[in-house]
């Protein structure tokens, strides 16, 4: 609920002050959880694309005219530098908050809290299966590629031979993951995915009065930032 | 779930005068299959690649035609009931079906073998005492107990077929139709799942197991048989037929005993003597 309210926060609330008020706070939060590593791997992740904003915008920002110099043919301004930092932090504040919450919340309470208000079982499925498909994507894609390379195939060394190196990846990787998905239906079928009845949990989490207020306090909050933007009292930009 | 598979009278699994088409194939893929599996029967289907072996298992636990789609003419009942017109979760709860590929049969939503085992029994909506229990034997029966706090996405190949044959067993159906089990396995995996089957065999559990290695075959089931171009070419029990010497014929490698009997033979050696060397 924290990371919703704010991610909402951070797209929303227009300005400076949104984003940063939710960089603090998330930096706060992962600190207070000790994932400050996770953290900075995410923000590592960000960093080439943040840099492509900073760079497209600063030197080819349309209509402005506060140059900041010049070099070469290209004109870096201000407003240009000044709109790609604010994308910036929003972009960095929206998924520093979205990370922090799957940093924070084990998959399976996550899936079990789901499930028991009411997600149905092809959801909880979806998403369960979605954040965990990702390993076993990530470890075909090495079988394949050691497999490929056993028969001479290059994908090492200068950039162009490993994007050449990347077609016959490719193929196998999504006809494979085609043909899994055929077997796993049959295989969850098997197992009476599509029985009409309510999935009996096997767990039920604890849910403590402090959790609960804390709860419909942050639904207040962004139920609050959602009016606020409706009736135009909050600025966007 | 009542007690998964215990509910209802068990009648046996039939298929009179079975003809099946895959969705998108003009023709058929088995056709005129005679087959009864009665309580404690485990039968043994061999062939070559493509002889119809996985259609004959897809038939007989149901799944085709309800959930692969295609059309079925003849008949095919799991305990009177009709797999034309059964539901997919009726089917699941009285036959249940093992794949080749272990990866494919995890649910991928577990994270740990227990809640894999429990999918199932989950799904039927048994109470959660019903769950420990039948997931606690599932466990206990396919020797795996030890595994049960392990992640199934990073067990070995064998260890995750038999939490794949565990997951069916723990919704207590009263059919097993395993579709060449240890195919994709190492021979390590493949003792392991051997063992098992071998162990469900001798508790009375009713199998169709489809499987080129005669081996295990030889070691579980009582009858046997072989199927060519989705026809029933040969059948009886599993001494006669995997001792028969037309078998090789119809791409199929003799047990290992057998083949050694026929080497003696053939070097002027009595075959006795594996008798007395055992």
């Amino acid at each position: 609920m924290i990371g919703l309210v704010e991610v909402a926060t951070a797209l929303l609330v227009g300005t400076w002050t949104g984003p940063l008020v939710v960089l603090l706070v998330v930096l706060a939060s992962a600190a207070g959880a000790q994932v400050l590593r996770g953290v900075g791997l995410v923000l590592l992740t960000m960093v080439p694309f943040l840099a492509s904003i900073v760079v497209i915008n600063t030197f080819l920002f349309p209509g402005a005219s506060d140059a900041i110099g010049r070099i070469g043919p290209l004109t870096p301004t201000w407003s240009g530098l000044s709109f790609a930092l604010q994308i910036s932090v929003r972009l960095l504040a929206f998924s520093l908050a979205l990370s922090l919450v799957f940093l924070t919340t084990p998959v399976d309470d996550l899936l079990t809290e789901l499930e028991r208000r009411g997600l149905g079982r092809r959801g909880v499925f979806v998403l369960g299966a979605g954040l965990r498909t990702i390993p076993r994507m990530a470890e075909r894609t090495r079988e394949i590629a050691d497999a490929q390379r056993a028969r001479g195939l290059d994908t090492e060394g200068r950039p162009w031979r490993r994007v050449r190196g990347l077609l016959p990846l490719v193929a196998p990787l999504v006809f494979g993951a085609l043909t899994e998905v055929e077997e796993h239906t049959l295989a969850l079928e098997a197992r009476a995915f599509s029985a009409p009845v309510r999935r009996t949990p096997l767990r039920t989490l604890p849910d403590r009065p402090g959790e609960r207020l804390l709860r419909w306090g942050l639904t207040a909050t962004l139920v609050a930032v959602l009016v606020g933007l409706a009736v135009a009292k909050v600025p966007v930009p | 779930m009542s007690a998964p598979g215990t509910s209802g009278a068990r009648t046996g699994l039939r298929m009179t005068d079975a003809w099946y088409r895959y969705p998108g194939s003009r023709s058929g893929s088995m056709e005129a299959i005679d087959l009864i599996l009665e309580p404690r029967d485990v039968v043994g289907v061999v062939g070559a690649n493509e002889a119809g072996k996985s259609t004959l298992a897809l038939v007989a636990s149901g799944l085709a035609p309800q959930t692969v789609g295609g059309e079925l003419r003849g008949s095919v009942t799991i305990d009177g009931l009709d797999t034309r017109r059964a539901r997919p979760h009726e089917l699941a709860a009285r036959c249940g079906i093992v794949f080749q590929s272990p990866a494919t049969q995890l649910s991928r939503t577990a994270q740990t073998v227990y809640e894999e085992v429990a999918f199932g029994p989950r799904n039927l909506g048994a109470t959660r005492d019903e769950i420990v229990a039948a997931v606690g034997e599932a466990l206990e029966r396919m020797g795996i107990a030890d595994l049960a706090g392990r992640d199934p996405q990073r067990l070995s190949g064998g260890q995750a077929q038999l939490v794949a044959i565990a997951s069916i067993l723990a919704m207590r159906p009263h059919f097993l139709v395993l579709d060449e089990p240890t195919a994709q396995l190492d021979p390590q995996g493949t003792e392991l799942v051997a063992e098992a089957i071998a162990s469900l065999a001798s508790a009375g559990s009713s199998i169709l197991i489809a499987e080129q290695k005669t081996d295990l075959l030889e070691r579980v089931c009582h009858r046997i048989l072989v199927l060519a171009s989705g026809r029933i070419v040969m059948e009886g029990p599993s001494a006669d037929v995997l001792g028969d010497a037309r078998l090789a014929d119809r791409g199929v490698a003799p047990p290992s005993g057998v083949r050694l009997r026929r080497a003696l033979e053939v070097s002027g050696l009595d075959p006795r003597l594996l008798g007395t060397a055992a």
